[in-house]
């Protein structure tokens, strides 16, 4: 009787016990949880808290690799000089130097010194994004980490592909990725995550109203897609441009993207694009409002090569266009090269366009807009003290941000050039003779003052006595004098040049492997030089005679070994667009010089 | 509207007594990435497909107010039909000839306004869309949403979406339930009804007329214009139930009110000759084909001046019907029949006020 009402009464009390079952907490909400505290534990300690270096300013960044390169707003880095303290959550304040900017982008690329083992963020594909992803905006709001370590606020992607325009600035977020996660001020250059830890965007820009400058919900990160075309242009320590087609396009009234207005010089031109020709595509993605069309010229640094297809009379044209720059030579250079009298205009001080005129739809006339001027003039205000231990990371250069680095990217690219064997004392006459895919005999001489071609019974000359350089042979783009820079690269590199830089790297011809791109400068003729970046390989170079005619296209497709130095066996030579020959080289002959090398 | 970048400039100083450049070993020097691909499951599933749902349920309104500091050209709206029917909040917006509903997948259409519920802040618009079956949320299927539920937002706040861009959506809480206590600038807001208190920044410029939707997927409210709280002057993130919109949006569709509807299409008894003045009102001249019916003078010792109607009054709506001008008006106003209560809302600056008519027999009168 006894035991049975200790039984009953322990039936009673589980009886009364169980509705409490309903208040606990589901397992997967704790699961989650674990899983969110673990997941921030392992990315905070990439997280950057960017200050000048007398302490003032402030902004986030993000670590990207392991000897230190970090990314972070422009518009951060402008305010804070050129060295500058970046604070991590192990309580520690490292020394950072510029590298290189994106003002266009508002995208700057740093280095924290000190060590080679930084943690460091892994990089997304932020063309996977969705609408509806949960993701973490680590950064430095409102400077509240004193102990660097970093705020995290938690939210979902609102909205992708998004466009806003420079909307009083230059700076232009295209194909950004909209978030309702607080993005407050200080948060800008701080990291966009996924809910796997990967980098996905760089937070910059937030939408704010008459509440005052704080979250209201609308947030906006530069998608690390785009900053990963930029990579290699940021490290290259230039001030990088972005891009534009040379044409404009409207929707038509029935929803068609067409081309509404071209520029003649342009390469778009060249290739056949029209006035009133349909855009059915550019650079892969189909193309339906005039925000995608800006969207995806907003993400590509100038230079690159993307294919478009558009459609005229039925009928759709696949062709590949070189983007030209989006700015003045001038405007960018001014960006590179500190004026300490001229102050870097606050941020937030210039004046934001209250009405960015976002069109309804997409559906007017989209006239190109009047770009606001870049800011005059280059990286931040003096900083207070460089470092001394690493004063020499900084080379000021024009057009650069820190020209320390194109140096080393440089040497990088000669050591390549320095594997093609000796041919610093190869200044003489060189002669090349073989065939052509066209089963013509030719007979190439590469003379200190000159250049001759001999193809079947035609012969082309280019002289070198002055700087008149000619189409030679005819519809090559320049043959000749694109041969004889080749051979200045090979024997005297910089010093053959007026001038030599690091430019970064694109997918060669815009479909091929990524190639890093050397540019140069002769007599003002521009070409550029393309190494392979998986193997390093030296696989061809493109030269102009001006800006308004189509590049010569070499590309190297077989290497021989003549006297212990590589030379291509086979080339390729091609200008707008069409085959002009391949030249076999049978053999290659190099004779000492007669004369002082030029 | 302002995008800006976030830098901070109010910063006190990074504390420099820490040790700079100290090299302490990092323990998780490795940076791993952690696999959550089973955690996001079914709440990541509900949030898409929900998302999935909605977003072609949402339409884009641009119309008028551009140019004026403080005014935007765009809302949002819901379509309620498939013939076309959108649900919005009746702005200054939609007080334009031409008002431009765009869908989600890109389509323009132009569209009217079928009618609108004041005290709601209510507008039903209508796109020619007969026989294109489009996507639109039933009424019939709503529900009310208790505290602590998990919603999504959805809205064109700050008309970052344009073209066939999905609208901007956010996720929140439903933080309270209570009845609206809110101003716009000076005014009381007409709505007093109960309304969902969010715990997101749902109300942002663009954004009224966009939806509360659960988790689920489940139509839940209309987010309204911007407003501040009476009391704490601080603005106000809300939603208005659609419980609480769903009687008059079906009025409003099918045309059938609580007064039977039929009797505005009756012709006037003869010799009833109500007209404007009859009340004290003086009109604008009716210079064009649309003058809008402003009031220009109101006599002394009329209904209308006791009533509190002023010049530079714009009449809006006759017993809730939209009258676009001067002609429309009195042809609304000699409609009216002894006996009748006649509802006039009037806009006056940026708020609609509200005025009620007795109408007596015409010698009466």
């Amino acid at each position: 009787m006894h035991k049975n009402r200790m039984i009953f009464s322990f039936a009673v009390a589980v009886a009364l016990l169980t509705p409490a079952r309903s208040f606990a907490v589901d397992p997967a909400v704790k699961e989650a949880e674990a899983k969110r505290v673990e997941l921030l534990r392992d990315v905070a300690p990439a997280v950057v808290a960017v200050f000048g270096q007398s302490g003032q300013g402030g902004g986030s960044g993000v670590l990207i690799s392991a000897d230190g390169y970090a990314l972070s707003n422009f518009h951060v880095t402008s305010s804070v000089g050129d060295f500058m303290l970046c604070g991590l959550n192990d309580g520690n304040l490292y020394d950072a130097v510029i590298v290189g900017i994106d003002p266009t982008g508002d995208v700057a690329l740093l280095k924290l010194l000190g060590r080679d083992d930084f943690p460091h963020a892994t990089l997304g594909d932020s063309d996977e994004v969705q609408v509806g992803d949960w993701v973490y905006v680590i950064g430095n709001p409102f400077l509240l980490a004193t102990d660097f370590h970093p705020t995290v606020t938690y939210g979902i992607v609102s909205g992708v592909h998004r466009y806003q325009y420079p909307a009083g600035t230059f700076l232009e977020y295209a194909d950004c990725i909209q978030v309702d996660a607080s993005i407050n001020p200080g948060n800008s250059g701080g990291p966009l995550f996924n809910a796997q830890g990967e980098l996905i965007g760089i937070n910059g820009r937030a939408s704010f109203e008459k509440r005052g400058r704080v979250n209201i919900g609308a947030g906006y990160a530069i998608s690390i897609n785009q900053i990963k075309h930029f990579m290699d242009h940021l490290r290259s320590g230039r001030v990088v441009d972005h891009a534009t087609l040379g044409a404009v396009v409207a929707s038509r009234s029935d929803g068609a993207i067409i081309v509404s207005n071209i520029i003649e010089e342009s390469e778009a031109f060249r290739r056949g694009l029209l006035e009133g020709d349909e855009i059915v595509s550019f650079a892969g993605r189909p193309i339906r409002s005039v925000n995608q069309f800006k969207n995806i010229l907003g993400i590509y640094p100038k230079g690159w090569k993307l294919p478009l297809v558009y459609r005229r009379d039925e009928e759709k044209r696949e062709i590949y266009v070189r983007l030209r720059g989006l700015h003045q030579e001038a405007e960018l250079l001014s960006q590179g090269g500190r004026s300490p009298e001229q102050p870097m205009p606050e941020p937030e001080q210039q004046p934001e366009n209250p009405e960015p005129e976002k069109k309804p739809d997409g559906g007017e006339p989209e006239e190109q807009r009047r770009r606001p001027r870049m800011p005059i003039p280059g990286h931040g205000p003096p900083a207070a003290k460089p470092p001394e231990q690493y004063r020499h990371l900084l080379v000021k250069k024009s057009g650069f941000a820190n020209y320390y680095f194109n140096q080393q990217e440089q040497k990088r690219i000669f050591g390549l050039l320095d594997s093609l064997g000796d041919y610093a004392n190869a200044s003489g006459t060189w002669s090349l003779i073989g065939r052509t895919d066209r089963d013509q005999a030719f007979d190439l001489t590469l003379a200190p003052q000159g250049v001759g071609l001999e193809l079947g019974e035609q012969v082309f000359l280019q002289t070198l006595d002055d700087v008149q350089f000619a189409d030679e042979p005819p519809e090559t783009g320049g043959l000749l004098i694109a041969l004889h820079q080749l051979k200045q690269m090979l024997i005297r590199r910089e010093e053959g040049f007026a001038e030599l830089y690091y430019l970064g790297s694109e997918p060669l011809d815009g479909f091929g492997p990524q190639v890093d791109v050397l540019a140069t400068s002769f007599e003002g003729l521009e070409s550029f030089w393309y190494f392979r970046k998986s193997d390093g390989r030296f696989v061809g170079f493109n030269s102009s005679l001006d800006d308004q005619t189509d590049d010569c296209e070499v590309r190297f497709l077989n290497w021989g070994n003549w006297q212990g130095r590589q030379f291509p066996k086979d080339f390729q030579v091609r200008t707008a667009a069409r085959d002009f020959a391949v030249f076999h080289v049978e053999k290659l002959s190099i004779t000492p010089p007669t004369v002082p090398a030029d | 509207m302002n995008t800006s970048l976030l830098t901070s400039h109010d910063a006190s100083k990074p504390p420099r007594t820490l040790h700079r450049c100290s090299r302490r070993a990092m323990l998780m020097a490795c940076f791993a990435t952690v696999s959550l691909t089973c955690a996001t499951s079914a709440i990541a599933e509900s949030t898409r497909s929900t998302i999935d749902y909605v977003q072609p349920r949402m339409v884009k309104i641009f119309g008028s107010g551009k140019g004026f500091k403080g005014f935007y050209a765009y809302s949002t709206g819901f379509l309620v039909s498939p013939e076309g029917h959108i649900a919005t909040v009746w702005s200054y917006v939609l007080d334009s000839d031409q008002v431009t509903v765009v869908l989600n997948d890109g389509r323009r259409f132009s569209a009217s306004v079928v009618g609108a519920e004041p005290p709601l802040d209510l507008a039903v618009l209508k796109i020619d869309a007969e026989g294109l079956q489009l996507p639109y949320f039933d009424l019939n299927d709503v529900e009310d949403a208790d505290l602590g539920t998990r919603v999504l937002a959805f809205s064109n706040m700050f008309k970052v979406a344009t073209g066939d861009e999905p609208v901007s959506v956010m996720h929140g809480v439903i933080a309270a339930k209570t009845n609206l206590s809110a101003r716009r600038g000076r005014y009381e807001t007409p709505y007093t009804g109960p309304v969902y208190i969010l715990d997101a920044v749902t109300n942002n410029p663009g954004a009224g007329g966009g939806v509360i939707a659960s988790r689920d997927g489940k139509l839940l409210a209309m987010i309204g214009k911007e407003l501040k709280n009476t009391d704490s002057s601080t603005w106000l993130n809300y939603a208005v139930p659609i419980s609480e919109l769903r009687v008059s949006i079906d009025q409003i569709i099918t045309g059938n009110f609580d007064a039977p509807a039929a009797e505005d299409d009756e012709t006037p008894v003869a010799g009833a000759q109500y007209r404007p003045e009859t009340w004290g009102m003086v009109l604008v001249p009716d210079v064009v084909y649309r003058t809008p019916a402003y009031i220009d003078a109101v006599r002394p010792g009329t209904p209308a001046e006791a009533a509190g109607l002023r010049s530079d009054d714009l009449i809006l709506f006759v017993n809730d019907k939209l009258v676009s001008s001067c002609r429309a008006f009195r042809e609304a106003v000699n409609r009216q029949e002894e006996g009748d209560t006649m509802k006039i809302v009037v806009r006056r600056g940026d708020q609609l006020v509200t005025f009620e008519f007795d109408v007596r027999s015409p010698e009466e009168q």
